[in-house]
């Protein structure tokens, strides 16, 4: 297994080969922003600047976990139904309880059972990970509305705004889970070896599984690491809103996978980083930002998410055909 | 053999059947509306669109592909109908639209599958934010109204007392039979999903054969997209969301597997008043939608679950 994992390493790692990627992601972003400049008189204000980062930050933390799912060659189609659902069932909670602390276990731990049972579905039924969580993203989209039955909860108690709305420092506070996770990601997925394990069952299953890699519950795991951070994602929307509806987070899931995409890790697994995926949340709130900005209709949104996602995953099998 | 075992024989029996079967019964016991005869012509009037988009669903997934993109599509090419239809007053025209939209977007899809080598979950997950970002766009959110009230015979009309939809969908089922079963182009479906490199050997082209698999799966969202529209009497940009997941409930319920590229058009049939079934009977029970949608995500996981049971076997 130690064999296994430092060749991975060496290989996945090594900075001449990602250095250039990266290089070309920071200019496509510092392109992005002098266009913006540019084009829009709103765009380098403090207060746009601030909300592309809030932005980036509820992007990037669906994105951080869905990136562990990635790299192991697998899918999440169900994070955005998994927003919707986890952040219903904690709005309730607080209405109820009146207790944020009790709100944010909830919105957590339902994201992280859904993961859980993605991550069943997908090892002990052996079921592609792409239709399991496809199928899990419909049976929760149906549970959410029949459980709102079109209904809003609005009102939250100020202290629970504070995650979402609030700000520390001139900073707003989801800026400071974005760097918190950011970097448990990359010790995470770089320095522990369960990290390298992902990355090792990613680039090979079968070799992983011949070295000693727990396959089934290292994936699991990262299907549940996925849900949590989509329940987390959920408060941080309830927060910031101040209600929940059925349908919050629905149109999130494309928007996380280009993230991801863009970010560098290959839809085939294997190879890709977590600060790349900061990248990638960056460079598609700037365009979604910079389309709203233009006052370009928002029915365009999934189309450029779409068409940026196609050219993200082509990007990357030219680049491994050149790598060959 | 007379010999075998009870078990062993019912084990034969395809899981689709049972499930059918079971089905209607809970549903007879449980609902005295469901056994009624103009209740079963609804049941499979409403499946006849379900089953133009499932027949290709088979093919496709025959090949190891997929198509999340054909509600969208089907949705796309219905408000392009309905637009041609309300400006020109043609309802020809407007069918040609629609087959149009739906042969471009197989197009795109085979292209970006076969050529490009992006993988079919993938790229049709990126052409259904496409297309459901045109339908947005074109419409503004909007429904399209004002159509010809002619198109509503389309749907409603009969032909020697059989429903006009069921006629179509049965001329669709038997044309997809025969390609599947009958052409070349049927055979080398199968060869797709089993044996890829067979057929590079025997010099086909597998990017063009990929390429007309998805065109097939385009053009007969477009076929959809008329019926849909006829029903409606309207589009509407959110219409056909999600019906690509009913197809491939259908699909999968039907037995065609994902991973060993085994399809079986009449399962796929069966597959579809399966779901066609399941939808209404819920809805005689009054149970909301959204818990069917649920129901139909069992559904699929209960059908893979059982395919990985047998592959394993």
């Amino acid at each position: 297994m130690s064999i296994l994992t430092s060749e991975t390493l060496s290989s996945r790692f090594t900075l001449s080969g990602n250095v250039m990627q990266t290089l070309y992601r920071v200019l496509a972003v510092a392109l992005l922003c002098v266009a913006l400049t540019a084009l829009s008189d709103v765009f380098l204000t403090a207060n746009n600047i601030l909300n592309v980062l809030r932005q980036t930050a509820l992007l990037f933390l669906m994105a951080s976990g869905l990136t562990l799912v990635i790299l192991t060659a697998g899918l999440d189609l169900s994070i955005g139904a998994n927003v919707a659902l986890s952040g219903c069932l904690a709005a309730s909670v607080i209405k109820i309880t009146g207790s944020p602390l009790l709100g944010i276990a909830t919105g957590v731990g339902c994201g992280f059972i859904i993961g859980l049972a993605n991550g069943v579905l997908v090892t002990a039924l052996r079921i592609p990970s792409f239709i399991a969580t496809y199928g899990m993203m419909w049976v929760l989209t149906g549970i959410t509305y029949y459980y709102m039955a079109g209904e809003t909860i609005h009102g939250f108690p100020p202290g629970f705004r504070q995650l979402g709305s609030g700000h520390l420092f001139g900073i707003p506070v989801p800026v400071y889970f974005m760097v918190l996770f950011l970097m448990i990601g990359v010790l995470f997925a770089q320095r522990t070896t369960w990290g390298q394990q992902i990355y090792a069952i990613g680039a090979n299953p079968i070799a992983a599984r011949l070295s000693g890699v727990p396959v089934e519950r290292r994936l699991v795991l990262v299907y549940a690491v996925s849900g949590a951070m989509a329940g987390l994602a959920s408060l941080i929307i309830l927060a910031r809103i101040n209600s929940a509806q059925g349908d919050i987070g629905e149109e999130l899931t494309l928007p996380a996978i280009a993230a991801v995409l863009v970010g560098g890790t290959s839809l085939f697994g294997g190879s890709g980083t977590v600060a790349g995926t900061l990248i990638g949340a960056l460079l598609l709130t700037l365009v979604l930002n910079g389309m709203n900005l233009l006052q370009i209709n928002s029915s365009w949104q999934p189309l450029a998410t779409g068409i940026i996602i196609l050219l993200a995953v082509w990007i990357d099998i030219r680049t491994r055909r050149i790598g060959e | 053999m007379s010999t075998t075992a009870l078990p062993a024989q019912i084990a034969r029996v395809p899981g689709v059947a049972i499930a059918l079967i079971a089905l209607c019964i809970v549903f007879v016991l449980t609902s005295p509306g469901f056994a009624t005869s103009p209740n079963i012509a609804n049941v499979l009037t409403q499946s006849t669109i379900l089953l133009l988009l499932a027949l290709p669903m088979t093919l496709i997934i025959m090949t190891e592909g997929l198509d999340l993109s054909i509600g969208a599509v089907l949705t796309f090419a219905s408000i392009i109908l309905a637009i041609t239809a309300v400006s020109t007053g043609s309802l020809a025209l407007a069918f040609a639209a629609a087959l149009a939209v739906g042969l471009c977007f197989g197009f795109l899809n085979g292209a970006l599958i076969a050529v490009f080598d992006i993988p079919p979950f993938i790229t049709t997950l990126g052409t259904l934010g496409i297309a459901q970002g045109l339908s947005l766009v074109v419409t503004d959110g909007q429904s399209v109204v004002g159509i010809p009230r002619s198109i509503e015979t389309i749907y409603s009309g009969t032909a020697a007392g059989i429903p006009l939809p069921i006629i179509l969908a049965a001329l669709a089922y038997a044309v997809t039979h025969a390609l599947l079963y009958h052409t070349r182009f049927g055979a080398y479906v199968f060869a797709l999903g089993g044996n890829r490199e067979a057929l590079k050997v025997a010099g086909i082209s597998v990017r063009g054969m990929l390429i007309r698999v998805y065109v097939f799966g385009g053009l007969m969202a477009g076929f959809a997209a008329l019926l849909m529209t006829a029903r409606l009497n309207s589009a509407h940009p959110t219409a056909g969301i999600g019906m690509e997941f009913d197809a491939i409930a259908a699909v999968a319920v039907g037995g065609t597997s994902f991973e060993r590229g085994n399809g079986w058009l009449l399962g796929t049939l069966l597959g579809v008043i399966t779901v066609g079934v399941l939808r209404n009977g819920l809805n005689l029970l009054a149970i909301p939608s959204s818990v069917q949608v649920a129901c139909v995500g069992g559904l699929v996981i209960a059908a893979l679950f059982i395919d990985g049971l047998r592959g394993e076997q």
